[in-house]
């Protein structure tokens, strides 16, 4: 990892003004668990639709979507890659310098209102595995959307595609489909964890951890590959 | 010493041919790579600098395949047409920033030097955002120049910079040339090439249509042959008068007036002004014409 790189891709992201995209989600997410349980609403019925149907398979993915294709994918739209690429660096280096730049951002902006929501349901313990399911599921998404936006011109849109259509809308038609749905990772990583009633995994633990190292893996290796074949397209004046 | 080496080098997009069978040899002075717009300059920079595969032929820096090849940069500079900088950083944070990717021993340094050396030194802890587009480029070639690289590839430098900043980044480019390293730099504008004291390379529709010393290419430019519009109270004794001297190449007459083919510039149109005057005649037209770039350019492809 090369720690220039890391500050460059931090000051960058923090600087650009989709940043600010970070804040609605966990905000409509604390507030909701705050008003149902201060509403005095059971647990046992708020906390599948606002921690499973809103934090983990909308504010992981769309943060990590943001994110993810923020580190890698404005600086190749707007060309400043170009700066970083021109150095006598490995390609290695540079992508898991903007993973780590990008996990971390991730994982701070999604644990934090993830455990709140957890511990709102009075149970402390829902509220830290929450917080090693944000990790994992931050990971994972971040790895896949830095890939993507090397592989195409339109990453978020593919990202949404993915995270809408394959796990929102296939994930719940199609048993099948959910072995490659981070969404359903994170919620059996949680659920292995917090032991908890109000969270329940469809796949297997074992799944989870085996296909979150590869997709991790595999996207992270051919993200290097391509970035090492990265062309610079003709402009046509 | 670093040369750079083009052997072959075609590059296509689908059906269309950006750059066709270019062979070339860069070494130590300043080059100019001058062709009209559309001609494969950037494309031709772009495989020099190691951002695109040639889809034949090679290009390499000292024996060095320059794709997939990031050792390269320890030699070799780009200063991209595209003017995309980290706005949000200071010139010294940017070149800063340069040096420590090059993993530099002194990188506050060796950013100093860079920065005096584009006399950006005044406005160096400016944000880059609120730079004018001189001083962005200028900046973009300190970051460039900080690990003082064998080659520096510069496209389309000058674009967009007042005579004054032009001038000193000429100067600039002929000091690193003079020190012993390879400059390129692309332009399309051909009076860019008589402050050019090295060599030229023409690019025209994707392949080099000239290349050598600055002067025979100057000399073919200024010798070229010039075509005037010309429209005069009595064209017909005009053009008899025309015909007689030595500069003029061809009189064409018809209902619109003269269209007149003249072999140097200079001595026909000092001779014009008297000729008319001698034989009573007034001009009320008079303008050179098939003055595009193409034109031009065609003209030295086909000298």
């Amino acid at each position: 990892m090369n720690t220039t790189v890391a500050w460059i891709t931090a000051r960058g992201l923090f600087g650009r003004r989709r940043f600010l995209l970070l804040f609605p989600l966990p905000v409509i997410l604390v507030g909701l668990a705050a008003i149902a349980r201060y509403a005095g609403v059971s647990a046992v019925q708020w906390a599948t639709p606002v921690i499973e149907g809103l934090g983990l398979s909308v504010l992981i993915p769309i943060t990590a979507l943001i994110v993810g294709t923020g580190v890698l994918g404005s600086e190749i739209d707007d060309g400043t890659i170009v700066h970083i690429l021109t150095k006598p660096l490995p390609r290695s280096q540079i992508i898991l310098a903007k993973l780590a730049v990008a996990v971390g951002v991730t994982t701070v902006a999604v644990a934090v209102p993830l455990y709140l929501a957890g511990a709102l349901t009075g149970s402390v313990r829902l509220g830290l595995s929450l917080i090693v399911g944000a990790a994992v599921g931050s990971l994972v998404y971040t790895a896949i959307f830095l890939l993507l936006s090397l592989v195409t011109r339109r990453p978020v849109l593919l990202g949404l595609l993915y995270v809408l259509v394959w796990e929102g809308l296939l994930s719940n038609l199609v048993s099948g489909t959910r072995v490659l749905s981070v969404q359903q990772y994170t919620l059996s990583i949680t659920d292995a964890v917090a032991r908890s009633e109000l969270l329940t995994g469809r796949v297997s633990l074992t799944v989870a951890l085996i296909m979150s190292a590869v997709l991790t893996v595999v996207s992270t290796v051919l993200a290097i590959d391509r970035l090492r074949s990265f062309s610079v397209a003709g402009e046509t004046s | 010493m670093t040369d750079i080496t083009l052997a072959g080098v075609s590059r296509w997009y689908g059906n269309v041919v950006a750059v066709n069978d270019v062979s070339m040899t860069l070494g130590p002075g300043v080059t100019g790579l001058l062709g009209p717009n559309g001609a494969g300059k950037t494309t031709l920079l772009h495989m020099m600098a190691g951002f695109l595969a040639p889809s034949r032929g090679t290009v390499t820096l000292d024996g060095e395949s320059t794709w997939r090849n990031p050792a390269v940069y320890r030699r070799l500079g780009l200063v991209s047409e595209k003017e995309a900088v980290h706005g949000f950083l200071t010139a010294r944070e940017f070149v800063e920033a340069s040096a420590r990717l090059h993993k530099l021993p002194d990188p506050v340094a060796a950013a100093r030097r860079a920065i005096e050396q584009v006399e950006m030194t005044d406005a160096q802890d400016r944000r880059i955002d609120t730079y004018s587009k001189g001083m962005r480029q200028r900046t973009r070639v300190a970051a460039a120049l900080v690990h003082e690289p064998g080659v520096l590839l510069l496209d389309e430098p000058f674009n967009g910079m007042d005579p004054r900043q032009r001038l000193h980044m000429m100067d600039l480019l002929h000091t690193l040339g003079d020190a012993g390293r390879t400059i390129l730099f692309s332009s399309h504008i051909l009076e860019e090439v008589e402050q050019v004291s090295g060599t030229v390379q023409v690019i025209v529709a994707g392949r080099l249509a000239a290349s050598g010393d600055y002067r025979t290419i100057r000399r073919l430019m200024t010798n070229r042959p010039h075509v005037f519009a010309i429209q005069s109270s009595d064209d017909r004794r005009l053009a008899v008068a025309l015909i007689g001297q030595p500069s003029v190449a061809g009189v064409e007459i018809d209902k619109t007036g003269l269209t007149v083919r003249a072999g140097d510039y200079g001595s026909f149109t000092r001779a014009f002004a008297k000729i008319a005057l001698a034989e009573g005649v007034r001009v009320q037209k008079l303008l050179p014409s098939d003055e595009s770039l193409e034109s031009v350019f065609s003209y030295l492809v086909e000298a």
